[in-house]
């Protein structure tokens, strides 16, 4: 066998925005879903302390309402980081409208998730930034959320004076009445959780069977990549030259 | 029925004929006014509509129904309400009270929608069957459907009294084997003022014909065409049970000592939340009561499709086309217990198919890990 490990140079994948978007998210997400189930399906925590006296459930709602409102800011933000952030971060990996995008694809689902052998080895293969499927799968998400923002708002409009959520007040009528629309919001969490599960043990797969850092890169934000996709420039390649020349076969003691 | 005859009576003159005394006409304009919604001073407006204004003649259709709108209409708690429609507003046409039968009674209507035409006000009770022709309700061997087209032609405007003939009711509910629907769907070219419920507050109507007769003009509608003024809140916001909900006080099961309290009955699948009706303020049989306050959850009655949000009893409905108790919870945890089990069977198989890959990454590790100098 080799007796060398490839080298590897860190590459800056996901700036400080997208990481900060990413972790608000899973807070968000989290507080989201723990009451929203908690308010579909209270807990009886019935003692016999008088009405007056707690306000608990209001208080989950009322963080349910706050996590909406940052989750929606956040959301618009990683848009607008979409067209303002760096390449990995831009829109474009998101739609896999390109013939490199459907074929990532087609290698990932090949290799990634059905096992496959790569035969071909080919370096472009292997992703920096998302791979296109898992990128599409954000789009997917995207959309998820968005269904969650309109119904969410639709049914908070009523309950509400200011002019943002009073804007949905469309959403109830036009999918057939609050019951209907608490339900899609409902069946909707449940696809959430199911692409949470999915999402992080992809993660982790990926770490497990690539080991470049692709767990830690959502806090340092550094993945690192096999040194020859870098380009190198004309002095690096004669300094590097330079050094071989002047340290003769040290490296092979 | 008396119809002809009182025609060119103002309201005032036919309540004070019924023996009414003034008195209780003004308590009825200020309780109406009060009703409605509108400010005190309106009072003034309302008595003074009432004694110059001609009465407005209504036609009322029965079709696919169980008259328990009719039912709670007669049972409005001022007796001035009903009597006010029956004898003053003068209900021209009504199958189930009126007096005459079989031909005189169709012509009646017939005289009385040409004398009127374009000026009085219809309400329909009831569903509308489309299939077959609209075979399944005929009245006086005319379908519904031929019916209601005649009789709204000339109609100022619709009042649909009752979840039927606003929503379509029970018998649109699944499958709906006559093919009901509501008027809307085929009175296309008439204002129409839905008055939801199962049945519907019976002062709601007496409101709308008093406020056509006060300002000529239809009252303000939501987006589903419903009064504002009845139907602008849900039941949840006026219930006097809410404090319960906010502080998380909730009866898990009839019988208890939760619901003997008379915690809040949102896990019992009250639909309170979801419901815009104004039970919680004026309450029935006189304010008597509502379903709430009675220790029974709100069923959604004034809502769309209320019969296939089913079961009543809980938050949560089945899915339509599943079998019998198959929430969106339980499908939910089928599918995630599915990715988890993909997601396990993916990762002994990573182990099994990459396992070259993954002993090459270890060994270049080792070696590298016995070259660190030290």
């Amino acid at each position: 066998m080799k007796a060398n490990t490839y080298n590897y140079k860190r590459v800056y994948v996901w700036e400080l925005p997208v990481r900060i978007f990413h972790w608000t998210t899973v807070i968000s997400m989290a507080v989201l879903i723990t009451t929203g189930f908690v308010i579909a399906d209270p807990p009886a925590i019935n003692s016999s302390s008088e009405a007056f006296n707690s306000y608990w459930f209001g208080t989950v709602r009322l963080f349910h309402f706050s996590a909406a409102f940052i989750l929606i800011a956040n959301l618009l933000f990683r848009i607008y980081w979409a067209f303002a952030g760096n390449r990995f971060a831009n829109w474009r990996n998101f739609i896999p409208y390109t013939k490199k995008g459907i074929q990532n694809i087609l290698y990932v689902l090949k290799v990634d998730i059905f096992l496959q052998k790569d035969k071909k080895h080919k370096l472009s293969d292997i992703s920096i930034g998302h791979n296109y499927l898992a990128a599409f799968s954000y789009t997917i998400m995207t959309l998820f959320f968005v269904i969650q923002v309109i119904t969410g708002l639709g049914l908070y409009a009523d309950n509400s004076s200011w002019w943002l959520p009073k804007m949905f007040h469309f959403v109830v009528p036009l999918l057939g009445g609050d019951i209907k629309v608490r339900y899609i919001h409902h069946i909707f969490t449940w696809l959430f959780l199911v692409f949470i599960l999915i999402h992080v043990y992809l993660v982790l797969y990926h770490d497990y069977v690539e080991a470049r850092g692709e767990v830690s890169a959502m806090v340092s934000g550094f993945k690192f990549v096999r040194a020859e996709r870098i380009k190198e420039t004309e002095e690096e390649i004669i300094e590097k030259t330079e050094k071989q020349m002047w340290n003769g076969d040290t490296e092979d003691e | 029925m008396k119809n002809s005859v009182k025609k060119e009576e103002t309201y005032y003159e036919s309540i004070i004929k019924q023996g009414y005394t003034r008195r209780e006409f003004i308590k009825f304009a200020t309780y109406m006014t009060a009703f409605m919604g509108l400010k005190f001073s309106a009072v003034g407006q309302i008595m003074e509509a009432l004694e110059t204004k001609k009465r407005i003649p209504v036609i009322w259709e029965h079709f696919q129904e169980c008259t328990g709108c009719s039912e709670s209409f007669i049972r409005s708690d001022h007796p001035l309400v009903a009597d006010l429609i029956f004898d003053h507003i003068s209900l021209d046409y009504t199958d189930t009270l009126m007096a005459a039968a079989g031909h005189n009674a169709e012509e009646a209507k017939q005289a009385s929608m040409k004398e009127n035409y374009g000026k009085y006000i219809l309400v329909v009770e009831g569903a509308i069957p489309t299939k077959n022709n609209g075979v399944y309700c005929t009245i006086a061997g005319r379908t519904a459907v031929d019916i209601i087209k005649e009789s709204a032609e000339g109609a100022a405007a619709i009042i649909t009294f009752g979840s039927c003939s606003s929503y379509g009711g029970v018998q649109a509910a699944s499958p709906n084997p006559t093919g009901s629907v509501p008027v809307d769907k085929i009175i296309k070219n008439k204002p129409i003022i839905k008055v939801p419920g199962c049945p519907p507050i019976s002062e709601v109507m007496t409101a709308i014909v008093l406020h056509y007769a006060t300002f000529e003009t239809l009252p303000e509608l939501d987006s589903q065409g419903r009064p504002k003024q009845f139907y602008g809140k849900r039941v949840h916001d006026s219930c006097y049970r809410r404090p319960y909900f906010d502080a998380g006080l909730f009866v898990e099961s009839f019988d208890s000592e939760e619901a003997k309290k008379g915690y809040c009955l949102y896990k019992m699948g009250c639909r309170g939340p979801v419901t815009y009706n104004s039970c919680g303020t004026t309450g029935w049989n006189n304010g008597v009561s509502f379903p709430v306050k009675s220790g029974y959850p709100c069923i959604g009655c004034s809502e769309n499709n209320f019969w296939d949000n089913s079961p009543f009893y809980k938050r949560l409905e089945n899915i339509p086309g599943t079998s019998i108790e198959a929430t969106a919870d339980k499908i939910g945890k089928i599918i995630l217990g599915t990715a988890a089990a993909g997601a396990a069977a993916h990762t002994i198989a990573t182990n099994v198919l990459k396992k070259k890959e993954l002993k090459e990454n270890e060994c270049m590790g080792e070696i590298n890990e016995n070259r660190i100098k030290e």
